[in-house]
């Protein structure tokens, strides 16, 4: 079973968030998605200031043998992308909730943050798709 | 005898497995509007001996003429085993396999070519081939689009002395998709794309900066100036090349202070016959920093479980068999059996061997230009250094004057009037190892001849 922290919000399509003490959130992919993909061997994040809708896809990563679009979860602007993981991508296998984080955006509204899944219902969501 | 495996059974027999009514139901997601019945100008099938005639035709009307027209594509002499070697069993294939790794003779050709491509350009990396000359250049800015992040103009310079082929190609395939080709005018006096032409765009968000070197008119640009220009203004450069000019110039990736980012050209000149235009192929190749924005595939050398050497596609995840629409391209390929045959043959001359054939060439178009200048009313456009290729001005019209010379079976050159209209009576002329001093002499003599006959404007 994958790991998924309680004190997160989620998508269906696999992404994370998480509420930062500045009100900006910070966005990667959870732990069932980097198990899914496997060892990844590039990740191409999204430049800061850029504009994003939540269904946008802003990042991707890529293994092997796929490459998969990241998708903001949330409508806002882009703060940060990560720089470690263009020498590090292997950071997003080992740490997906931690230093493996793709970028980081301040928010247009946070009703939309709070209006993603909780961790129980990306846990049913995670089981209805097995 | 249809070459179909499936019987009508095992059509009906599949399409009840899924649930489909017919082999048109596959289609049911393309709009009404965009299906046709038919290709229009297509005319109907003919038989294989028919096919047979027709192109023994074809051939016949081409005869065997005395060539000096180049604008793209180059008679240059083939050595036998080049496509003696090519057409053997084992590496005789048009396309890298679906299940490539089971293919490891393929999968080294393939990385030979992209070492080779790689070293003669000066560049990191390289991919499995293009189409062409033409959709590689669209290709490499599409590319340099993806790759220049912090543009995002998506305005791309494109000089009037770069082939104009390759320009319209580019703005068919990479304006469709929101790409604004600006063209920036050349010097008439030298032929090449002065700095000053730039300036106007200083200061603005361009994203790339295409040049070609040598370039359509055969003159070289002075490519360190501008290579330095475009990444003052934070755009990547986009090097359009002739390989067997490599032999002799300096390569793109070692243009001004930091080298062009993409480079890319017609691949023909190694080892491909000319073919009345094709097949060919093209080749790109990049820094490594944009290697994830490389169209294509790119074929890499590893170890298998035992620790034993062998090859693998190491970059393919962006391709349109895994990305679908969001590939890096979907109008790629690998041209592999040309591919090949550049491999056998770059690998048969040598780095001594190019060089001598680019030499070659340009020594012979020199004495081309010299011989034909000889005549009045004949002189060369442009001063300045050029590779095999020249421009000549004449005193009356190109058009009949090629038409006198193809009578005496002589092809004098491409003539420049639909393209640059500005240069007048303009005739691109080209001449490379394959022509000796007698063929110069013949030409000029028949030149002599079709002067006399064409009455000056």
């Amino acid at each position: 079973m994958s790991n998924v922290p309680g004190d997160l919000r989620y998508t269906r399509s696999h992404e994370w968030v998480r509420t930062l003490p500045d009100g900006s959130v910070e966005i990667g992919i959870t732990d069932h998605a980097q198990s899914a993909l496997g060892d990844l061997v590039f990740v191409e994040v999204p430049e800061a200031g850029r504009q994003v809708t939540s269904g946008d896809a802003f990042a991707v990563v890529e293994s092997v043998k796929a490459a998969s679009d990241v998708y903001s979860p949330i409508a806002g602007e882009v703060l940060a992308g990560n720089d470690s993981l263009a020498t590090e991508p292997e950071l997003v296998n080992q740490e997906p909730y931690g230093l493996g984080w793709i970028a980081r955006v301040k928010p247009g509204s946070m009703a939309e943050v709070e209006a993603l899944l909780d961790a129980n219902q990306y846990a049913e969501h995670l089981a209805s798709e097995a | 005898m249809p070459y179909i495996p499936h019987t009508e059974d095992d059509v009906r027999q599949m399409l009840e497995a899924i649930g489909a009514t017919g082999i048109d139901a596959l289609f049911d997601e393309i709009p009404a509007a965009l299906k046709i019945d038919a290709l229009k100008g297509v005319p109907p099938a003919l038989s294989e001996m028919e096919v047979g005639r027709l192109m023994l035709d074809r051939a016949d009307r081409d005869g065997r003429p005395l060539n000096f027209i180049g604008a793209g594509a180059y008679e240059h002499h083939i050595p036998a085993p080049v496509w003696a070697i090519t057409t053997r069993g084992e590496i005789y294939s048009a396309y890298t396999p679906y299940q490539a790794e089971a293919s490891q003779g393929t999968l080294q050709a393939i990385y030979e070519y992209q070492t080779m491509m790689a070293s003669l350009t000066g560049m990191d990396v390289s991919n499995a081939s293009l189409y062409d000359g033409a959709s590689g250049l669209a290709e490499a800015c599409l590319m340099a689009v993806r790759a220049n992040r912090r543009s995002k103009s998506a305005r791309i310079l494109v000089p009037r002395t770069v082939n104009p082929t390759y320009r319209r190609c580019t703005e068919a395939i990479a304006g469709a998709q929101g790409l604004a080709l600006e063209e920036v005018d050349y010097d008439r006096a030298t032929g090449r794309t002065p700095l000053e032409a730039l300036e106007p765009w200083s200061g603005q968000d361009i994203t790339a900066v295409v040049l070609q070197q040598p370039n359509f008119f055969g003159q070289l640009e002075e490519v360190d100036e501008i290579a330095d220009w475009a990444r003052a203004q934070g755009a990547l450069l986009i090097a359009v090349v002739n390989p067997t000019s490599l032999a002799l110039l300096k390569p793109p990736g070692e243009w001004g202070r930091d080298g062009a980012d993409i480079a890319c050209g017609e691949g023909q000149p190694l080892g491909v016959p000319m073919s009345s235009g094709g097949p060919y192929f093209g080749f790109l190749t990049a820094r490594m920093e944009h290697v994830r924005q490389i169209p294509g595939r790119i074929v890499g050398r590893t170890v298998d479980l035992d620790g034993r050497s062998g090859f693998t596609l190491t970059l393919q995840a962006r391709e349109q068999h895994i990305r679908r629409g969001k590939a890096t391209s979907n109008i790629c390929t690998n041209q592999g059996l040309l591919m090949t045959a550049a491999t056998i043959y770059l690998t048969l001359l040598g780095p001594a061997g190019l060089e001598r054939v680019a030499s070659a060439s340009a020594a012979r178009t020199a004495e081309l230009v010299e011989a034909l200048t000889r005549h009045k009313g004949v002189r060369a456009a442009f001063d300045g250094a050029r590779f095999h290729e020249a421009v000549l001005r004449l005193d009356r019209p190109v058009g009949p004057v090629l038409e006198a010379l193809a009578e005496r079976r002589i092809i004098g050159g491409y003539d420049l009037g639909r393209d640059y209209p500005e240069l007048g009576n303009a005739l691109l002329v080209c001449a490379t190892e394959t022509r000796t001093s007698e063929d110069i002499a013949a030409y000029a003599a028949a030149l002599g001849d079709a002067l006399e006959r064409v009455v000056a404007a």
